[in-house]
């Protein structure tokens, strides 16, 4: 170990997205190579260049009170929905209900109940409150200041979703809410690791939520040319890798882990998913949207992962790549990944973008595919590169495509690239835990 | 709205925190203070004040706000202003 001596785990995961309303459905989705970008059914899509997105496929006010998500913002209502997955997963006892312990109710204490001030948050939204800084401004516009609701400034900040899960959960060894675009949660996992490791927490709630899927976001990422316009076929438009691919899917959902130093976990007798091994991180410092074009900057975050997790490049033997279905962005990844890990390493790695069936969660994506290598590396099996047909001839390292592809016992690790918009890039390492 | 009598300012105040907080119409009786009572926070008496103007048909200015502490607070603040 590098930093300190510390060693951090996995104990829960939970998830919502465009494949399932929790992690086992969405697992087991992705295995099945479904995809979950469907056609927009919005009055006026035919006015937008792209039509089609990955939306949730469980929507939050099926599984929440409509009072609750009057004050929420969608990426906050599910950040909460993914957190109590993956508190409960934890087999941490449920949060004593403010209100009735007020009435005199007994709480219930079916768990673990952890000690708040070692308890912290990390989660974080590229994007934010967007849905509601529209809405709210659409009711000033029709109706005036006095009808705008009162919840709109803590609906449409970004750090909404890791307020309320700190609140929910009563985690007060401090609540952050990190920003980087498309690497936001890659982010927050690794601050979260870093947290446990200074002695700051003995146990993060850490992850990222996003929904934005909103005309004016076809617009403008269509603006940038930045997205797939197959609107013919949307559930095959998110194909990283593949020759004909012209752009990312944007998809929604919200991705939550528990980590804990592992000397919590065993002491209070936690099941451990994997070890959560390390974090690298580089800025590209050249463009504010596109990379920087020899791949020195991610490359430079995937060494410092590794350095950082104390793992030799020949230890990773999974990487959930960033590959958003872009024509540039996936074969330079691979670039990278091949000056990261050296010739030998990166020949023998699998490789696969699951945002084929997911679309790209941007703020949510880090935390949701760092998942993927979890349960990767628990269950020994990678999940296929979805809509790979014909791959393209830059493509020269083994990008799985197909069936998923069991993993050999045994000692492992996986690596998940994020890189967002800003030039940010973060490489975050998990182990097998044997 | 013409003159509401006690009875209906109060089912329509608790159709309006329902609505808004989930608080079962039952438990909103004239007795009941906001904030100790049905633990209602400062934001959503904001709103619930809001709804309650547009049904009522009143204007509750944010000084008045403030010292309408109880369901009977509401209750007799609209009536005098309906009288």
């Amino acid at each position: 170990m590098s930093k300190s001596q510390t060693t951090v785990v996995v104990t829960g995961i939970g998830a919502t997205t465009p494949l399932g309303g929790d992690l086992p459905s969405t697992w087991s989705a992705l295995l099945a190579g479904k995809s979950g970008v469907r056609n927009l059914e919005w009055e006026g899509v035919e006015e937008l260049p792209v039509r089609f997105a990955a939306q949730l496929a469980v929507d939050p006010s099926e599984v929440m009170p409509k009072q609750h998500l009057r004050r929420l913002d969608r990426n906050q209502a599910i950040a909460l929905i993914a957190a109590r997955e993956a508190w409960k997963d934890a087999g941490l006892a449920p949060p004593v209900d403010r209100k009735a312990a007020k009435r005199g109710a007994v709480a219930e204490s079916d768990g673990f109940v952890p000690d708040g001030d070692r308890l912290g948050v990390v989660l974080s939204s590229g994007i934010g409150g967007l849905h509601t800084a529209l809405d709210s401004y659409d009711v000033w516009r029709e109706k005036g200041w006095s009808r705008v609701s009162p919840f709109t400034v803590p609906m449409l900040m970004p750090n909404g979703a890791s307020g309320h899960v700190g609140i929910e959960f009563g985690a007060m060894a401090g609540s952050h809410a990190l920003v980087s675009a498309c690497a936001s949660s890659g982010e927050a996992v690794g601050y979260a690791i870093d947290m446990i490791r200074a002695g700051r927490a003995d146990m993060v709630i850490c992850g990222g939520t996003e929904s934005c899927i909103h005309p004016l976001q076809m617009a403008s990422f269509g603006a940038m040319r930045a997205m797939s316009t197959r609107n013919e076929e949307p559930e095959r438009a998110s194909r990283p890798y593949d020759k004909n691919r012209d752009g990312f899917v944007l998809g929604e959902g919200a991705a939550v882990m528990i980590l804990e130093s592992e000397e919590h976990a065993r002491a209070r007798g936690a099941d451990v998913y994997a070890i959560a091994a390390g974090c690298g991180y580089s800025g590209d410092a050249y463009d504010i949207v596109q990379p920087e074009p020899t791949g020195s900057g991610q490359a430079k975050a995937m060494r410092r992962a590794l350095q950082d997790a104390g793992l030799q490049a020949e230890d990773i033997v999974y990487i959930n790549a960033h590959a958003t279905s872009t024509p540039l962005g996936d074969v330079a990844e691979l670039a990278s990944i091949k000056a990261a890990l050296g010739p030998e390493a990166s020949s023998k790695v699998m490789i696969s973008a699951t945002k084929s069936m997911t679309g790209h969660l941007l703020g949510g994506a880090g935390a949701l595919e760092s998942i993927f290598c979890v349960l990767s590396l628990q269950e020994g099996v990678v999940p296929a590169t979805a809509n790979l047909e014909d791959i393209d001839d830059e493509v020269d390292l083994d990008v799985v495509r197909g069936e998923p592809r069991r993993l050999a016992d045994g000692p492992a690790a996986a690596l998940n690239n994020s890189f967002g918009f800003g030039g940010h890039n973060v490489s975050v390492v998990f182990q097998r835990a044997l | 709205m013409a003159e509401a009598t006690e009875q209906q300012i109060l089912d329509g105040l608790a159709e309006i925190i329902d609505e808004i907080v989930g608080i079962d119409k039952s438990e909103v009786t004239p007795e009941k203070n906001f904030i100790d009572d049905l633990d209602i926070d400062s934001l959503s008496m904001v709103e619930i004040a809001v709804a309650a103007q547009d049904k009522f048909d009143v204007e509750i200015p944010d000084d008045e706000l403030r010292n309408l502490k109880t369901v009977k607070d509401v209750i007799n603040f609209v009536q005098n202003l309906q009288a």
